[in-house]
């Protein structure tokens, strides 16, 4: 199943990549763009997940036409003045060029199968999806605008954790979007969470594992610390499911697992049950 | 630096804090004192070398631990255990006691002293289990009106096969919510080693104090320097660069009040250390026991919802 290949708040090491971004991980066959993408990133072999991006994820979910993006300007900040062998703002600067995004998430109004909806997207690219000010920002906003319009929250979740280069105000973003997601149940509305490979460190442990209903993607890598700062530090071996989906569903920390293609009609169902009745 | 150009930058530094929205208050005029003589005695931003050794300091092998406050600051204290499904976690205490003739639920992480006892209690890492005793005690102070203290002591929550197995990650989450919906009030104090999710697992309260030599962070130097230096070694130089020190904590509006210790550090002397938490546990709690509980609520969410920097 997938390999394991970052987490940004535990020590792991990013293992090697692909040798190409559309070589299959797992069963190495290799593919073109148009094929990838028609496939939903998803190996037509062996079935492995590739990381999808943030708009093709919104584009392969949402009605056609029915996106209208929130706060698409919100940028971070340097308030530590960070420098570890290269200033953040330069990794910042570096990561809007390389994704044409200004942070890890996207937000912004839906609609799935004819029912709104709010959709917080994240965006592994963009310094591993890690979770700084602007993606607890967001997540709060995204919060705020489905209690508004009385619609379900989606979160779709792929990142490798806190954003160390934020230091304590990173951390910060855990208990934020918890608190958001708190006002967002007072409202009284639903929040439905898929978790993509990999969410792992504070994203897990905060926002993403508070949905009424908890997905994940098959092969996502669920874990809090990463594989090798567990085996590093307790020598027990790892199992090979260590902190995947597949673990977290037979242990009962998930709802379902869902492939990729069914992730449509499985959201378009839950929120017709989520619909308050007229 | 001649004496009146250092006044003027103390002076800066505090009118910086007074306008710091977290700092607002019925007893403000009595935190900025406090400031003040912490900051006469801190003087100019901490530097690298002083970060390192709050780093030290916090992890000092003598520093008091939670019990070790319990006993000084609680009376009537008893112990409660166990997550009521699978365990009792040593890493975590949770209990009931009196602060001042009044019952407070106390929880908090436990470092063991010798090493059978840090074995035992996984040198202050919690497990799921612990998390979730943690939570059943304030849901209990929740039913009962009793105000929740929190003391934060943890290099992080224990990375382990099981841990993982029964959701170490979704269980801090849930613990944060179970804060977040809390109308009694809350006071956390980071007595230690403040890391990361396993800290702010217990942590989302109403004010959150800091002791004067602990450190709060995102990840453990050590964690930092290996993921972004790609060398554990240059832990130093990582504490530096994401500044875990209290008084950058106050600065950025983490946390509310610095608790000052003993010259030298809370290992030099558990009672006095014990004296000073106890006092600022107490003045916090008054201050918050006249606010209702729904406000209280409001303004706590409201706060952590305030936290970050963007443009």
């Amino acid at each position: 199943m997938a390999k394991i290949d970052v987490s940004v708040e535990t020590d792991d090491k990013p293992a090697p990549p692909p040798k190409h971004p559309n070589t299959c991980p797992s069963c190495h066959s290799h593919y073109r763009d148009d094929e990838l993408e028609a496939a939903l990133w998803v190996c037509r072999q062996c079935g492995y997940h590739f990381v999808m991006r943030s708009r093709q994820r919104i584009d392969s979910l949402a009605d056609p036409g029915s996106f209208v993006e929130e706060a698409a300007d919100l940028h971070s900040e340097d308030p530590l003045h960070f420098f570890d062998l290269r200033p953040y703002t330069e990794r910042l600067a570096e990561a809007e060029m390389s994704t044409g995004l200004a942070d890890a998430m996207v937000i912004g109004q839906a609609a799935i199968d004819g029912r709104g909806c709010e959709l917080a997207v994240m965006d592994f690219a963009f310094m591993g999806g890690s979770m700084g000010s602007v993606v607890g920002e967001k997540v709060s906003r995204a919060c705020d605008s489905a209690a508004e319009r009385g619609v379900p929250l989606i979160a779709i979740t792929s990142s490798g954790g806190a954003r160390m280069q934020e230091g304590i105000l990173a951390l910060m973003q855990l208990p934020k979007t918890v608190a958001a997601v708190e006002d967002l149940r007072d409202a009284g509305q639903a929040m439905i969470s898929v978790m993509a490979h990999p969410t792992t460190g504070g994203v897990l442990a905060s926002f993403a594992t508070l949905g009424d209903v908890l997905l994940a993607e098959p092969g996502a890598l669920m874990s809090f610390a990463g594989p090798r700062v567990v085996q590093q530090l307790t020598r027990e071996k790892l199992p090979d499911d260590f902190g995947l989906a597949e673990q977290n569903y037979r242990f009962g920390n998930l709802d379902a697992i869902v492939p990729r293609p069914e992730l449509r009609p499985a959201l378009a169902r839950l929120l017709r049950l989520f619909d308050a009745p007229v | 630096m001649p004496p009146s150009e250092h006044e003027l930058r103390l002076r800066q530094r505090l009118s910086r804090l007074r306008n710091m929205p977290l700092l607002g208050g019925a007893k403000l005029s009595g935190e900025l004192d406090r400031l003040q003589r912490q900051l006469d005695r801190m003087g100019e931003e901490a530097t690298d070398e002083e970060i390192w050794q709050s780093v030290e300091l916090a992890r000092h092998e003598q520093r008091p631990y939670t019990l070790d406050y319990v006993e000084r600051i609680l009376d009537d204290w008893f112990e409660l255990h166990g997550d009521r499904g699978r365990a009792d976690d040593g890493a975590m205490i949770a209990g009931l006691g009196k602060l001042d003739g009044r019952t407070v639920a106390l929880v908090g992480q436990q470092k063991g002293r010798d090493i059978q006892e840090r074995a035992d209690r996984r040198f202050g890492m919690p497990n799921p289990e612990g998390y979730a005793k943690a939570m059943r005690v304030m849901e209990l102070a929740e039913r009962h009106g009793f105000p929740v203290v929190s003391l934060v002591d943890t290099p992080g929550a224990y990375p382990g096969v099981s841990a993982e197995q029964h959701g170490q990650g979704g269980t801090i989450a849930a613990s944060q919510a179970v804060m977040a919906r809390l109308t009694v009030p809350t006071v956390a104090c980071v007595i230690g080693e403040g890391g990361s999710g396993g800290a702010i697992a217990i942590a989302l309260a109403d004010r959150v104090l800091m002791q004067e030599n602990a450190i709060y962070s995102v990840i453990s130097p050590e964690g930092c320097a290996m993921i972004l230096w790609r060398d554990a070694g240059e832990a130093k130089k990582a504490a530096a660069a994401f500044k875990p020190d209290a008084a950058h904590c106050l600065e950025l509006g983490v946390i509310d009040a610095i608790v000052p210790e003993p010259q030298g550090g809370a290992h030099t002397d558990h009672d006095a250390a014990a004296r000073l938490l106890g006092e600022a546990l107490r003045e916090a709690i008054d201050d918050l026991a006249d606010i209702p509980g729904d406000e209280l609520r409001r303004r706590r969410r409201a706060k952590f919802r305030s936290l970050g920097v963007f443009a």
